[in-house]
């Protein structure tokens, strides 16, 4: 059934298809009505979990995480602030491997106060050990969260679904809404590794020796590496069903093109603009669209890195004393290419400033002729 | 992998704690040692009641601390109504 | 054999506690009081420690670590989740520390308190965060000595009253009790979990290292902080305050102060001023529990069965 969502929306939608059953959650613009469409939907009682209204971030993934060891599907929305105030609790949750999905609508972080959309909030989480997957439309916010309780749940690692603040949460686009069965038949029920048994008592988070510590750690890296084989075939299945398919990473126009513009989130959409214009113009560019920022999808990066292309990586962040957070991880995943690409690192849209087809055109001229410095960042204002 | 013992994939992702404490004889913590002089006792087991480790047995009707536990606190011998626990120097150290 | 508490233990021997810990005494009290039908949720505090280092368990029920200001929200999610999978009988408690109640984890206990999360919170008091090593928490009392309180006058503000914060949460159970009273306490507990909604329990705690001590007066002291009234044994049931043990006249504080090296420094005019304090909060709970006679008869009943 095809309907018109905002991404709040979606986001809500998403969760009470998943059949989950504790919600825990906070109030933060621009991540509201997410949350408002969840206790509009259980005062109706179209969705049957619990939600509890808590009074801080903090407590809504303490609560998930009480809430999943118990065994339950679980299930937050945050922004900005609210996901910086979370983060000793995302160590938890992931260390703790349980299957959380949360929405977070990006936000930039503070000080100053600012309301509107970029990147710092979600990429300043990098090393909680959640699945990281942006989102460029309605749609795929919502189909996102069904894949992530399907790729979390088999390998007991959390997801944050990611969409951008305003420009996606509070935009209305038509999407289609998969009917309850169809996506019983995609997700069974949470299995949990491990839940609480009175009759099997045992202590969960004790103490461990360092090579205990160590290799939970290092199990953990295995089974974050997994995700990508994982994603594929849950894909496939989610495919078979609904008709829509997802990677973790797309390219646009990448077959033969010489200079590639990497970027995560909604701005794609207007990318895509901007190669084709480009690409009229007789200039070979592409798009390569992240989805999965974490784990960072080195292996499909790489299949990018022909001899001779270069990258003009945009980033919606910024890590002070050193580059664009995008920027330094594909400079990490394609070191060992041979021959090195050129990858040149831009920063636009902080704080929501507009990223336009003007400003992509220009960064990709930039990137093309080769201009910035490798060790350079060059940040893009937008001229108005 | 040289540096790394057994496959990864075998590590535990998740361990849980279910053997007992119990396993642990915390008796070496012990300087001083209780003992009962039963022609004293009255078998109130207030000395029972009030052990930290919980490691007086009242089974048989009358109290027998397992020194295998005790850990000397002198908590029963403190607070027994008829002052029949001495804490002594434990001949074990 | 007739026992004055249960004889079921569900704390094992072996754990990794202070000689005389009161904290792990609470801890065997509420076992036997709640059964095995109970989960605990501990944040970081001394039983961070002694539950047991990793592959082994100090208690016979499950257990969830949690960090230190998540107690509450931690306890909440466990019922929550216990619930959506069919499981409405097991008792979750969270089980934290005074730094983890009074300070650090507050917020999180305000907002189950709110929310009037069924669940039972018990806040194991040992009046300083003892478990890094002995420094001043919000539970402090005035004038003893910690490592971050080092001068001879200690503490230098009086203890957060806690109790009337939750107080004012209106919940349907407060109590406070300490391991003196055993049969008191696990009265208490077994109260506390035949009712429904927020359970508040605060356990006085002595801990030998942390207010120097020797281990054997564990007991001793926890009894004489009832007695002098420095901490008064109550409990109040869906908004009625009843005293559980009213001593025809307190004792003298000194003597409860006096056997503990943290209040070393105590100087004759700070010890009027804590005397003066207690004997004014003792007023005050009289008369809040004089003010309700029709239980009072209750109470000495009760009384007499707690005072050792």
């Amino acid at each position: 059934m095809k309907k018109t969502l905002m991404g709040n929306h979606a986001v809500a939608v998403g969760a009470k298809l998943a059949k989950v059953d504790v919600v825990a959650a906070y109030p933060i613009t621009p991540q509201t009505q997410s949350v408002e469409l969840i206790a509009e939907m259980q005062a109706k009682g179209e969705f049957k979990g619990r939600y509890i209204k808590v009074e801080s971030e903090h407590s809504a993934m303490a609560a998930l995480i009480g809430a999943a060891i118990a065994g339950a599907r679980t299930f937050t929305s945050t922004s900005s602030q609210g996901l910086a105030y979370m983060h000793e609790m995302l160590h938890w949750a992931a260390g703790s491997r349980l299957p959380i999905v949360m929405a977070d609508v990006n936000r930039g972080l503070g000080a100053p106060w600012i309301l509107w959309s970029d990147q710092s909030d979600t990429l300043s989480q990098r090393d909680t050990g959640w699945m990281q997957w942006y989102c460029a439309d309605n749609q795929e916010v919502l189909d996102s969260i069904l894949l992530a309780y399907r790729v979390s749940e088999q390998l007991c690692i959390p997801c944050m679904i990611i969409l951008d603040g305003f420009t996606l949460s509070h935009t209305y686009e038509p999407v289609d809404i998969p009917a309850q069965e169809k996506v019983d038949e995609f997700l069974p029920p949470y299995k949990p590794m491990a839940a609480i048994d009175i009759d099997k008592p045992a202590t969960v988070g004790s103490l461990p020796s360092s090579k205990d510590y160590f290799r939970i750690k290092r199990r953990q890296a295995i089974d974050m590496d997994k995700i990508e084989g994982v994603f594929d075939r849950s894909v496939e299945e989610f495919a078979s069903i609904f008709g829509r398919r997802y990677g973790l990473t797309e390219g646009y126009r990448c077959s033969d093109a010489e200079t590639i513009m990497v970027m995560a989130g909604a701005v794609a959409t207007t990318a895509k603009e901007a190669v084709d214009q480009l690409r009229q113009e007789g200039k070979k560019a592409g798009l390569l669209y992240l989805r999965s920022f974490r784990p960072f999808p080195t292996k499909q990066l790489k299949g990018y890195a022909k001899p001779g292309v270069r990258f003009a990586v945009l980033d919606r962040s910024y890590s002070q004393g050193h580059h664009g957070i995008i920027f330094e991880e594909m400079k990490s995943a394609l070191y060992t290419c041979n021959p090195r690409p050129g990858i040149y690192g831009f920063v636009a849209g902080l704080g929501g400033g507009d990223i336009t087809v003007e400003l992509l055109k220009e960064m990709w001229a930039e990137a093309d002729a080769g201009k910035p410095g490798a060790d350079e960042t060059v940040w893009l204002e937008e001229a108005r | 992998m040289p540096r790394l013992e057994g496959d990864p994939n075998q590590f535990e992702a998740i361990k849980l704690s279910t053997r007992s404490m119990s396993e642990v004889h915390t008796g070496n913590w012990r300087s001083l040692k209780p003992a009962i002089d039963h022609s004293k006792c009255t078998n109130c087991m207030i000395c029972w009641k009030y052990c930290p480790e919980a490691c007086v047995q009242i089974a048989t009707g009358s109290p027998v601390i397992d020194m295998n536990y005790c850990k000397g606190c002198g908590i029963c011998a403190f607070e027994c109504p008829t002052k029949c626990i001495s804490m002594n120097a434990d001949a074990g150290l | 054999m007739k026992l004055s508490i249960p004889e079921d233990e569900l704390l094992s021997s072996g754990h990794s506690a202070c000689q005389g810990c009161g904290a792990t005494l609470s801890m065997r009290y509420a076992l036997k009081a709640l059964g095995k039908d109970t989960s605990l949720v501990v944040p970081a505090c001394c039983w961070t420690i002694l539950a047991g280092a990793m592959s082994r368990s100090s208690v016979c029920v499950p257990l969830v670590h949690c960090p230190f200001a998540t107690a509450a929200a931690t306890a909440t999610g466990v019922k929550a989740g216990l619930v959506a999978k069919g499981n409405t009988t097991t008792q979750v408690v969270a089980w934290a520390g005074d730094g983890g109640t009074f300070d650090i984890g507050l917020q999180a206990l305000s907002g189950a308190a709110d929310r009037n999360e069924d669940i039972i919170y018990v806040c194991y008091d040992n009046e300083a965060y003892m478990n890094t090593g002995i420094q001043r928490s919000g539970g402090t009392p005035w004038h003893a000595w910690t490592m971050t309180t080092p001068s001879g006058a200690g503490s230098e503000r009086p203890k957060k009253d806690l109790d009337a914060i939750i107080e004012a949460h209106h919940v349907p159970y407060m109590a406070t009790c300490t391991p003196a009273f055993a049969e008191d306490m696990v009265r208490k507990f077994k109260k506390a979990r035949e009712i429904k909604g927020f359970r508040f329990i605060h356990v006085l705690s002595p801990c030998p290292p942390g207010w120097k001590y020797e281990p054997e007066k564990s007991i001793q002291l926890s009894r004489l902080a009832v007695q002098t009234g420095i901490f008064p044994l109550y409990e109040i049931d869906n908004g009625k305050f009843r005293l559980n043990m009213l001593p025809v006249k307190l004792k003298p504080s000194i003597e409860y102060f006096k056997q503990q090296k943290r209040y070393k420094g105590l100087s004759p005019a700070d010890e009027a001023q804590l005397q003066s304090s207690i004997d004014g909060r003792w007023r005050q709970l009289c008369d809040r529990h004089n003010a309700q006679p029709a239980v009072t008869t209750q109470v000495a009943k009760n009384t007499q069965h707690s005072v050792p």
